[in-house]
């Protein structure tokens, strides 16, 4: 074998600037950017302001539809949340090296979108002002919140996410914000030195670096599975035809873990394109997340087939009510489901052309979302409208309220990743450049095949 | 089961065979507990804060139509599902059997309305007001609900709790017929009855043990302390 080498196209400085390119001060396209995105957060601010300085009234919702859209974004954003868990723990735990270009912007996407997706609950309530009340917090009247309640588990679950995630984020970002700093001046390398916590790079902090990593790898996945489980144990810990189920978990699970990687795709695709990264993300790595997403699409039809049928051959009266209303009321959203979550993904995704393509993956990736979107939708609306008493059936569609805190949620997102990518290295700086130095050039017969020498990270 | 802590458990029969579907429960349930006033707008919506319905149903085929009436309220269950989803305790259990409803602790998550079977639970989704002089009726007795909070029948829990102040300034319990909620105060037909289902001797424990009782969506296991009449050799369907 020959002696490991750099390969001189990408010597360490020249890697260090590309990667650290989105750093560069912000063009007048990234302040109209930031702009737009702020419109239309500060509309959806109005939108909830209004609501909450008038009443509820100008919501859809109804008696008895009592949870809408703000429940579906609640589900949906947290499924969005897997992504980073998935990208950045499992496939590091498995050693997968593909990932590194993309964990950075995996994990963003997991603590920004949990933290949106854990505002929805509060934005749902009837009394805002008083969300307080659902803080086990010492008073003198001795009032505690009620955890046999499953928003109690929610709100423990979600907290507990966030913080895991961020400092999953945190902890990760610690050698690239360290060469941040030493590439920076003025406030930015203020700010990255406090941040890296004196990082220096000597051999014990690496080998300390790498211990905590992959424990935090290793603790994160079962938060991951435990926080979807447990928005789905709101549902099927009920008596509501429909959502009382046993599969619910693993579902809404599998459910959150293919939303989430099709984010992963879109937003590399975006990244890629917007920072120039076309050199760290290659059509392999599409090629990679499109089996991903091929395999996770396979397990969402398993789960949904599953559902419908033990439903429909038990056929319980009231239960199956509720699927043929659904079926009868939203059938193009039905079809556009299963359109998008599986059948797309599963005969598109086979062929190896489609996954390396960039545009395809994209457009798939987009649609897959959209689809989970719609399935959290058929999940919470048609289960609430056609409840047990026929008397007090009703139908749901939401208002402008409710739609606009929606795209500002959405805005809100972009937003807050677009000034993250300004401000922090998007892409995984020290882990890409490991890998970069351990690829050798392996003689075989008369060719030299490129290969990654050495063991993955200190710990073995 | 779990154990019975006080004397009493309160319950309501109602006798479908007595109903006349004339809606005076409604009217009476309306004016006594200061349920917000609605209009068409609000009803059409699915937004009425009616606390007792009448649900109307057609049998048969023109022309041999019957009306079918069932007037529908909190059921108060023993197991009740709108009890361990509310996060802040603000529905709960109370040892009469009654599921209380805290207002001004409750914070409209909505998940207890989601989860009653029966969807007698209203919320105000309205800031609701009272033109004049109708404010003037408004019982003093009784919280009036802001926006944003869930309410549902009490079985006049203030009435109850008079009852039982005067029972025990007396050094007794509340006598049978002593309490009685409004809805079954004004029913002409005498088609709703109230009292203690703990006391055997009383008017609704003895009318409990009709073979013609049922109580609503009995599979669900929660338990509801009102019960139906119905049958009675004057069947039709």
């Amino acid at each position: 074998m020959s002696e490991p080498t750099l390969s001189a196209a990408k010597s360490a400085v020249r890697m260090n600037d590309a990667m650290l390119s989105s750093l560069r001060p912000p063009t007048l396209r990234w302040y109209l950017l930031a702009f737009f995105l702020g419109g239309v957060v500060a509309w959806g601010l109005y939108a909830f302001g209004y609501m909450v300085s008038t009443d509820m009234s100008c919501t859809g919702l109804d008696r008895p539809v009592m949870w809408g859209v703000y429940i579906v974004n609640f589900v949906f954003w947290i499924g969005l949340s897997h992504s980073g868990t998935m990208v950045s723990a499992i496939l590091r735990l498995s050693r997968a090296n593909w990932r590194r270009p993309i964990l950075r912007a995996a994990e963003a996407m997991t603590v920004f979108t949990v933290t949106i997706g854990g505002l929805f609950p509060l934005i749902h309530l009837g009394r805002n002002w008083v969300f307080f009340y659902l803080i086990p917090y010492p008073n003198q009247r001795g009032l505690w919140p009620n955890f046999r309640s499953a928003l109690l588990w929610d709100a423990t679950a979600i907290f507990t996410y966030i913080i895991g995630s961020s400092l999953f984020l945190y902890l990760g970002m610690l050698p690239d914000l360290a060469v941040a700093r030493d590439r920076c001046a003025g406030w930015r390398r203020t700010l990255y030195g406090a941040l890296a916590m004196g990082w220096r790079g000597t051999a014990r902090e690496w080998l300390i670096f790498q211990k905590a990593s992959t424990l935090m790898a290793a603790l994160i996945i079962p938060v991951a599975v435990s926080v979807h489980s447990i928005v789905a144990w709101d549902f099927a810990v009920t008596v509501v035809p429909g959502w009382h189920s046993t599969i619910f978990p693993p579902y809404f699970v599998i459910g959150a873990i293919l939303s989430g990687v099709a984010a992963v795709i879109t937003l590399m695709a975006i990244i890629r394109k917007a920072f120039h990264l076309e050199e760290f993300l290659t059509p392999l790595h599409f090629d990679n997340m499109g089996k991903l997403l091929l395999v996770i699409a396979l397990l969402w039809s398993y789960a949904y087939f599953v559902e419908v049928q033990t439903t429909w051959y038990a056929h319980e009266p009231i239960e199956w009510e509720v699927f043929s209303f659904m079926a009868g009321r939203y059938t193009p959203a039905l079809v556009l489901m299963l359109v998008g979550n599986s059948l797309l993904p599963l005969t598109l995704l086979c062929f190896r052309r489609i996954r390396r393509s960039v545009g395809a993956m994209l457009v798939i990736s987009l649609l897959v979302n959209v689809a989970m979107f719609i399935e959290r939708y058929l999940i919470i609306v048609p289960s609430l409208s056609h409840k047990n008493m026929p008397f007090v059936w009703g139908t749901y569609s939401p208002s402008w309220v409710e739609l606009s805190v929606t795209a500002g949620a959405f805005a809100g997102f972009a937003l807050m990743y677009t000034f993250f990518a300004k401000c922090f290295p998007m892409v995984a700086l020290t882990d890409v450049r490991e890998l970069e130095a351990r690829k050798v050039l392996v003689p075989f017969a008369r060719a030299e095949l490129p290969s990654i020498a050495g063991k993955e990270g200190g710990d073995d | 089961m779990e154990k019975q802590t006080s004397p009493y458990r309160w319950g309501m029969v109602v006798d479908l065979d007595r109903c006349t579907g004339c809606g005076a429960c409604v009217v009476a349930c309306q004016a006594e507990n200061n349920v917000a006033i609605c209009g068409k707008k609000e009803i059409a919506e699915g937004r009425n804060m009616h606390w007792l319905r009448i649900e109307r149903f057609w049998v048969g085929e023109y022309p041999n139509v019957r009306a079918r009436f069932l007037p529908v309220l909190c059921q108060h269950c023993r197991d009740a599902p709108c009890e361990p989803v509310c996060p802040v305790y603000a529905s709960y259990h109370n040892p009469d059997g009654l599921n209380g409803q805290v207002y001004n602790r409750c914070v409209g998550t909505r998940y207890c309305g989601n989860n009653c079977p029966y969807a007698v639970r209203v919320f105000n989704f309205y800031s609701h007001q009272w033109p004049k002089p109708l404010d003037n009726q408004l019982s003093p007795d009784i919280t009036v609900r802001p926006r944003g909070v869930m309410e549902k029948c009490t079985f006049c829990v203030q009435r109850i709790r008079r009852a039982k102040e005067d029972a025990s300034g007396e050094g007794r319990l509340v006598r049978d017929g002593e309490v009685q909620p409004a809805c079954a105060q004004t029913c002409p037909a005498e088609a709703l009855v109230f009292g203690n289902l703990a006391d055997p001797r009383s008017r609704v424990a003895r009318l409990v043990r009709s073979p013609r009782r049922f109580r609503l969506l009995e599979h669900l296991g929660t338990h509801p302390s009102v019960y139906y009449l119905k049958g009675g050799g004057r069947e039709h369907v």
